[in-house]
């Protein structure tokens, strides 16, 4: 079985790695295009992050049980998450969710466990939004797998607390 | 770190691919980022060794290890305590020479390939699972031991066996012990 803290501790480094803006020693040089300034190379690391969290997403969707699958309703699916996925991954549930019944929900993780080794409070704030991004991911894909198609983002005022947004659109 | 225990074996299940998968996607975005396999490599190298130096506290905290005599006694640590802990296997440990400082640890399993039926193509010299030497490596630089740490054969690339070597550089100070793992 292997631990769960390694995935803590493989995406701490993953956001301290695909954060450098140099390649890195002794590697190619040239070849991420994060050259073009802070703003656009912060973009492409998060969306990177991102994009690396929904295919996990959408392969841990894929390792449910059938009768999991069976849902009835939107908000059913987000319970779902909320509850049973959350604690798949986290250990823990997540601690409230809310909605506007018109395809917006709120999904709010008092004590996120990506955010608590960080530190408390105001301190880092900054910092925060990149250690959401692959969590994003990992939400919208696995609501892809269940066939949701969403826009995650996040939130934080005051770590560890942190609110997820999940848009989605109506056809 | 205590963990509530999971309710359901599905849980457990979507928990163990986690780590997995994650590793699988970081390695696909890196041969996106980079063309040359010893860059992808040596890239993996490095982020195990960041996990490393963090690792070994995790792991000193939480097992019991006593005091090691022998680089001997260091590798049978890593793959029977430490392995055991974190990904739930334990390799075989063989010593190469007779000064007693290289080993190999031979892998019968490996998590971190579950999903993995071979390497992609053009990709003949990816070291898939280079992030482990890195993370050893990383842990002995930080209980003092300076050591290489490299795949010297490995299944994906059609060896018959995984194998990691790990050749310790220093000499062993054997007045002045402390903690090792």
């Amino acid at each position: 079985m292997v631990d769960t803290v390694l995935f803590e501790f493989l995406h701490t480094e993953m956001v301290a790695e695909l954060w450098a803006h140099d390649p890195g020693p002794g590697v190619s040089a040239g070849l991420r295009g994060e050259e073009a300034g802070a703003t656009k190379g912060q973009k492409m690391s998060l969306s990177v992050l991102e994009g690396m969290g929904f295919r996990v997403g959408q392969a841990l969707g894929e390792r449910l049980p059938r009768e999991m699958l069976a849902f009835r309703e939107e908000l059913d699916v987000l319970k779902f998450l909320c509850k049973d996925l959350w604690v798949a991954v986290f250990q823990k549930q997540m601690d409230s969710l809310r909605t506007n019944h018109q395809g917006t929900y709120v999904l709010q993780d008092n004590s996120f466990p990506l955010l608590l080794p960080m530190a408390s409070g105001l301190q880092y704030l900054e910092e925060a939004p990149k250690f959401l991004a692959f969590t994003c991911g990992l939400l919208r894909g696995a609501l892809c797998t269940l066939g949701i198609e969403s826009v995650v983002t996040a939130s934080v005022a005051a770590l560890p607390v942190c609110k997820f947004q999940v848009v989605i659109p109506k056809s | 770190m205590s963990r509530p225990a999971q309710r359901r074996p599905e849980y457990h299940k979507i928990n163990k691919d986690l780590f997995v998968l994650t590793y699988g996607a970081l390695v696909a975005q890196l041969c996106k980022d980079y063309e040359k396999d010893e860059d992808v490599n040596q890239y993996l190298d490095k982020m195990g060794y960041g996990i490393g130096t963090r690792l070994v506290e995790d792991f000193l905290a939480r097992s019991c290890v006593g005091r090691c005599h022998s680089y001997s006694e260091i590798t049978d640590i890593i793959a029977q305590v430490a392995f055991k802990m974190y990904l739930g296997i334990t390799p075989s440990v063989t010593c190469n020479n007779s000064s007693k400082n290289e080993f190999s640890l031979i892998l019968d399993k490996n998590p971190l390939v579950e999903f993995v039926e071979e390497l992609p193509a053009g990709r003949s010299s990816l070291c898939y699972c280079n992030l482990l030497c890195g993370i050893i490596r990383g842990a002995l630089e930080m209980v003092h031991l300076a050591a290489d740490v490299t795949f010297l054969q490995d299944r994906l690339k059609g060896d018959s066996v995984t194998e990691i070597g790990i050749t310790f550089l220093k000499k062993q100070d054997e007045k002045k012990y402390r903690r090792k793992k």
